[in-house]
């Protein structure tokens, strides 16, 4: 608008700012997410993600050891600090000491003063001099040191994850769910959908209005009497169930969306296909579900988020063992409970759970878009 | 026989009985029922007609009363049952609900939400789709403020116990708060009043995007004439906003507040994830999962009075349906 009124006011650089600063906050969670899932346990306890690819202090402590060379009345031991501590090579000495009460009192290059006389100098690449009277004992002294360890990332979690805390299972399970709740109520809602919008008869409109009421029916309702009704004619808690149960709950939704966009198609198409003699079936099968692919579509990527993101309906629907836990709950009631101090697990746990819909979110976003605005702009 | 070949069976089986069910019972109603032959195939052809609709409509129909519709009485019946189900109390479960201290921290909170999820949504997602309209790369930033509504309330939930951890190399806010400083991390989710607010984060930066999308897409539909000429009428930008263009997207404003409200009224999975309902956190649909599996009779209850919350938007929407299709 600030084109049309010929000016450009410093309003544009504003709504620049404003609106970088509100992508960025949006995206903080997530980066910090994605950056914990590829760091070590002991680095995410050690510093904040924000500070990863910056080398984060560690206090590591070990023994120092070995021959010493006699050198003009005084025994000189040198080498590595790094031997035998878990410090690794690339790390820096910041500081170090000689007492577990103050392990970092002495700034690297300079020298300490052992009990049993003599000096220890500990230097900032680690390598160490040691310079004592009597030759050292073969248990050696005890150093500890505080180094600077350069960032490293792993892919330790996802193995870790993927291989032995039974997440595989679980996005397999997640994929089971899915994908026949997802396609079987395509088809059903599909044909309900053109009755609704192109066949006339008696209570047509009332059976819109009542699909427009069920959109809104709190799931909540549903669990306990169908669960029971599930038991009751043997199904019990099983994927059939869960199946059956995200086929109903999607159908509102499904109807709704398919009906609006069919009753949009040209009408010359469908009457000039009835003048020529096509049944009701034929015009639908040729003509309107070829046409109606995008809302398909859309429809598809709604009900495949919704399922994949569900916890509820497969806390209640499915069996309870761990078996046949889907991710979402593999992650709420096991990882979060038991591992609830492990956040690199967690981090790369809900990681995995999110990249899937992130993906599909990516690459069929129009047909997203395009599925919201049907659903509730006319 | 596992869950991923059952899947794919039922998946064919799902499909094809489909497609057979639609095929075969329309061929039976045209062929055998009312055949287009003889004397009565005028009067054969408009009957077949007059049934058929309802052979389309019949599986979704089936599915629809019985998932959505036999619940709502279910529910009630059993909500005036006791714990094992098997004595009737009337309306006893309603009586223990209204004098569980829990349950009214649960309607107040649950109340809070609804205040101030949807405002918080949809004013941001307002305000975002106006300012990205206008810039080069305002689809990316959209698309990017969109991307939480593809992410579950459970992982949503992680990603903020990544925010909002006790312990200041984890949690950024008691990081920020060191950092201007404060002298001790607090648990941000024990905050008494507060974290709710903060759970309620949780869900404005899931839901905005879903605001965003729709009010930009209404704000796009609005004639340019009208802002062309409050331009020459020499009205400032926010004036144009907030006189011109608002009032013309009121009605998609209301069913984006009212889309997140119902939305606000089933979500149980944050605080389920984040807080389990504990530190005075607790929401009608959290509530309910602590007792479902344990006494169905007050579960059943409390998703009663969830449905009788939505009611009054349900009743909105149908009306809205039916003024559209006049």
């Amino acid at each position: 608008m600030e084109n049309i009124a010929g000016h450009k006011s410093a309003l544009t650089w504003v709504t620049r700012i404003t609106v970088l600063i509100l992508v960025v906050l949006w995206l903080i969670p997530t980066v910090g997410l994605f950056v914990s899932s590829f760091r070590d346990r002991d680095d995410i306890s050690a510093s904040p993600w924000w500070q990863a690819p910056f080398p984060a202090e560690q206090t590591f402590g070990t023994r120092v050891a070995g021959e010493a060379v006699q050198e003009g009345g005084a025994f000189v031991l040198t080498g590595s600090i790094y031997e035998g501590s878990d410090a690794q090579v690339g790390a820096k000495v910041v500081a170090f000491g000689i007492s577990r009460s103050d392990p970092t009192g002495i700034t690297a290059g300079e020298s300490v003063d052992l009990k049993g006389g003599g000096t220890l100098t500990v230097n900032g690449d680690g390598t160490f001099e040691m310079r004592t009277p009597e030759a050292p004992s073969a248990k050696g002294q005890r150093v500890y040191f505080a180094a600077a360890v350069p960032p490293e990332f792993t892919t330790g979690n996802y193995e870790r994850v993927l291989y032995s805390n039974g997440m595989a299972q679980a996005f397999i399970n997640t994929f089971t769910v899915t994908i026949p709740s997802t396609v079987i109520p395509i088809l059903i809602a599909a044909f309900a959908a053109y009755a609704l919008a192109w066949m006339e008869f008696p209570g047509r409109g009332f059976l819109i209005a009542g699909i427009v009421g069920l959109l809104v029916v709190p799931l909540q309702l549903a669990l306990v009497p169908l669960l029971r009704l599930h038991n009751d004619i043997g199904i019990g808690q099983s994927f059939v169930g869960i199946w059956l149960a995200h086929t109903g709950f999607g159908l509102p939704l499904a109807i709704y969306l398919l009906r609006n966009y069919m009753v949009g198609l040209p009408k010359d198409i469908i009457e000039g296909a009835k003048v020529d003699g096509a049944t009701d079936f034929q015009i639908f099968t040729r003509i309107v579900l070829p046409l109606s692919f995008p809302a398909l579509a859309s429809f598809a990527i709604f009900q495949f988020l919704w399922t994949w993101n569900d916890l509820l309906v497969a806390k209640v629907f499915l069996p309870s063992d761990s078996e046949s836990w889907v991710m979402t709950r593999k992650i709420a009631d096991d990882l979060l409970g038991s591992r609830g101090g492990d956040w690199g697990i967690l981090a790369t746990a809900a990681f995995v759970s999110i990249a899937v819909p992130i993906a599909v979110f990516f690459l069929m976003q129009r047909y997203l878009v395009r599925g919201l605005l049907a659903g509730s702009v006319k | 026989m596992g869950p991923l070949m059952q899947g794919v069976l039922t998946i064919l089986i799902g499909v094809f009985g489909c497609v057979g069910y639609f095929y075969f019972s329309n061929l039976v109603l045209d062929r055998l029922i009312f055949p287009a032959r003889n004397d009565d195939a005028g009067r054969n052809i408009n009957r077949a007609n007059a049934v058929r609709p309802w052979l389309f409509l019949a599986p979704a129909l089936f599915a629809l009363c019985l998932y959505l519709v036999y619940p709502v009485v279910g529910s009630f019946w059993r909500s005036m049952y006791d714990r094992s189900g098997d004595v009737f109390v009337g309306m006893q479960n309603y009586k223990n609900l209204s004098v569980d201290p829990e349950f009214r921290s649960a309607v107040f909170n649950n109340f809070l939400w609804v205040l101030i999820v949807p405002a918080m949504a949809t004013f941001l997602g307002l305000v975002i789709a106006q300012l990205t309209d206008k810039l080069k790369w305002g689809g990316i930033a959209k698309s990017l403020i969109f991307m939480p509504m593809a992410i579950s309330f459970v992982g949503a939930s992680l990603i903020w116990k990544f925010v909002y951890s006790n312990d200041p190399n984890i949690g950024m806010l008691n990081a920020i708060r060191i950092f201007f400083g404060a002298d001790s991390p607090i648990d941000p989710l024990q905050v008494p009043f507060w974290n709710n607010v903060f759970l309620m984060v949780i869900l404005i930066w899931i839901q905005t995007g879903f605001a965003m999308v729709i009010l930009s897409a209404a704000l796009r539909g609005i004639p340019e004439e009208t802002i062309e000429a409050a331009i020459l009428d020499g009205a400032n930008p926010f004036q144009i906003f907030f006189k011109i263009q608002v009032p013309q997207i009121m009605g998609t404003i209301l069913v984006v507040w009212t889309t997140i409200t119902i939305l606000v009224l089933k979500v149980f999975d944050i605080v389920y994830t984040m807080t389990g309902g504990n530190f005075g956190t607790q929401i009608l649909p959290s509530y309910m999962m602590e007792y479902m599996f344990r006494d169905d009779g007050r579960a059943t209850a409390v998703a009663l009075v969830i449905m009788v919350l939505v009611l009054p938007v349900m009743i909105w929407n149908i009306a809205q349906a039916r003024k559209e299709m006049r």
